[in-house]
């Protein structure tokens, strides 16, 4: 379970997020959605020690975020950001050999090349694994980050919108990885997602920001209504019965 | 990671990362035999007949033997420089001489050179050592503050760095009546190698040993500040382990050598193009390339114009300005 305890981060004297007292369950699939400027990725990112907090407390298993040593905790959480561009030309398999540092230190024992690999066909790069990152398209890319996470082997795995820049189909594909990640790793996989009906359909639990502070949270059951999807981003919201459950229509 | 996902059909697991690196091994060797070949050319060029004079074998010893030492140590130590640097900054157009390290460590030599002209050869290198240091913390410290990481103005930021600092030396130097030593040490030469003055350089060893022992840190700490703090790495302590470990043999190589321009840049980049990034399976590779470029410019050198000499750092210069124009021209049609 991740526990945040009246966490806070000043941005500017009118610009804050918080003070956020929130509990995100152990297990399954927790996605935090909301409008642009909420505070998702702020979240995020101070869950996974990336980013200082100004007040309050984070617990990630038992363990105080800015207390514990971040060798410790890379070992029971691993975090990824929304952007990365690395200048750096490495393989995919050289890329999800350095999730196994908190473990190895960088040389890779035989139990280390089996988690690489294990990461490695879990998200089906096995032909791609002796390319360039270069040489990838986004989505394959994209997926080669989740798998450098995955083979870190931590219990808590926390992804800033994974889904950026991906097209429908390795959108998809994306969330699927990361539903078998929760269900057959039983990993606790907290997820920023910009579309609310990806979280609908994937998430166990719906944590909705805005201005800074959870507003809502819930089942998506309870998230997927017209007047709390309206009152979240600011904009009216129908929803209707898709094939595979509730589809938020805003457009 | 659970061990349910089942592995792609009949293929072991040991296989899968080494089977690249096979094809590797006899290019390295191959490599490693040329650049012997130019040290062995290395060692019998020169005006002096080694073999057929009296003392033939004396100055062998005192001057080509410690030469080539030198040749292969200071090759090997820009090299390798330019490589931790490109991989602290994530940018490739990062070395010594593009980053003000270089200027540093001249600007040390001077201080040292006016205050204390009777200064020990340890002394010397100890204070260019901090010098480099400190210039390598400044551009870092300027870096962190602009947040533009276009890959060029990285680089430039630098160059001006160093020659704010360069100019500093110069008027310094001129105020002091040193303009002299200064111009010699801008150009770098192996020609003023000789016994009981180039042994400084064996620092550049425990560099290198430094640097392969904390190869995957490099690695990690290039992906940048967030990936290493989730794997755990303090990546401002890596910075500064690097930075220190390439202000160490900037600052021996400055004192000994002088200024070679380019290698950090020229090697690195060369190979990361044909093997990608992987810092500890590049740095044979750099070490092997980075003295085969230094000996080769070295003995243009010293037969261009023979009996004369043109420093190294000239020929340096020339062939790592065309690389550099060369990639960047490459890398815009690529981009």
């Amino acid at each position: 379970m991740i526990t945040l305890a009246n966490v806070r981060k000043d941005y500017a004297s009118d610009v804050r997020i918080g003070p956020l007292d929130v509990e995100l369950p152990a297990g399954g699939i927790t996605a935090l959605v909301g409008p642009n400027g909420a505070g998702k990725s702020t979240l995020l990112t101070m869950v996974g020690r990336l980013l200082g907090l100004d007040a309050g407390t984070v617990t990630i298993g038992g363990y105080d975020v800015t207390r514990t040593p971040s060798k410790q905790l890379a070992k029971v959480v691993s975090v990824l950001r929304q952007e990365n561009h690395f200048v750096t030309r490495l393989t995919v398999r050289q890329l999800v050999g350095l999730g196994r540092f908190p473990h190895s230190k960088g040389r890779l024992t035989a139990d280390d090349e089996r988690h690489v690999s294990d990461a490695i066909d879990f998200l089906g790069l096995h032909e791609l694994e002796g390319r360039h990152l270069d040489e990838l398209s986004g989505g394959q890319r994209q997926r080669a980050y989740v798998a450098m996470v995955l083979a870190q082997d931590t219990p808590y795995v926390l992804l800033d919108e994974p889904l950026n820049n991906l097209d429908m189909r390795h959108a998809v594909g994306m969330m699927q990885h990361l539903r078998r990640a929760a269900d057959t790793l039983g990993r606790t996989v907290v997820v920023v997602l910009h579309d609310v009906n990806f979280a609908a359909r994937y998430a166990d639990h719906v944590v909705a920001m805005k201005d800074g502070l959870v507003v809502e949270q819930g089942s998506p059951a309870e998230i997927m209504r017209d007047d709390v999807l309206s009152r979240i981003f600011d904009t009216p919201v129908s929803v209707v019965d898709g094939p595979h459950g509730p589809v938020a229509c805003y457009f | 990671m659970s061990t349910t996902t089942a592995r792609t059909a009949g293929t072991p697991d040991a296989d899968a990362a080494p089977a690249r690196r096979r094809r590797g091994v006899p290019w390295l060797l191959l490599a490693s035999l040329g650049v012997a070949a130019l040290l062995v050319a290395s060692l019998f060029t020169g005006q002096y007949d080694v073999v057929g004079a009296d003392d033939g074998a004396w100055m062998f010893a005192v001057t080509r033997v410690p030469r080539t030492v030198a040749l292969v140590l200071a090759g090997a130590a820009m090299a390798v420089s330019g490589l931790v640097m490109q991989m602290l900054t994530q940018n490739r157009f990062v070395e010594p001489t593009t980053t003000g390290t270089t200027e540093w460590a001249g600007l040390g030599l001077l201080a040292v050179t006016i205050l204390a002209p009777t200064a020990s050869i340890m002394t010397r290198m100890g204070v260019a050592i901090v010098a480099s240091f400190v210039g390598t913390m400044i551009f870092f410290l300027v870096l962190r503050r602009i947040t533009l990481t276009s890959s060029l103005v990285v680089p430039v930021v630098g160059i001006m760095l160093g020659a704010v600092v360069g100019a500093f030396s110069s008027y310094l130097a001129l105020a002091t009546n040193s303009l002299q030593y200064v111009s010699v040490w801008f150009a770098g030469s192996f020609t003023s190698v000789f016994r009981g003055q180039y042994e400084p350089l064996w620092v550049v060893l425990v560099v290198l040993v430094g640097i392969v022992v904390a190869a995957d840190r490099f690695t990690v700490a290039g992906l940048g500040r967030d990936v290493a703090t989730n794997v755990g790495l303090n990546h401002d302590r890596v910075v500064m382990l690097g930075a220190g470990l390439v202000a160490v043999a900037t600052g021996v190589v400055a004192v000994v050598v002088g200024n070679l321009p380019f290698v950090g840049l020229v090697v690195p980049n060369v190979v990361a193009l044909r093997r990608g990034d992987d810092l500890r399976s590049n740095l044979p590779w750099v070490v092997v390339l980075g003295v085969g470029l230094v000996a080769a410019c070295d003995l243009v050198g010293r037969v261009i114009i023979a009996p004369f000499e043109v420093p190294v750092s000239l020929v340096l210069g020339v062939v790592g300005s065309l690389v550099f124009i060369t990639m960047l021209v490459r890398g815009r049609r690529r981009g």
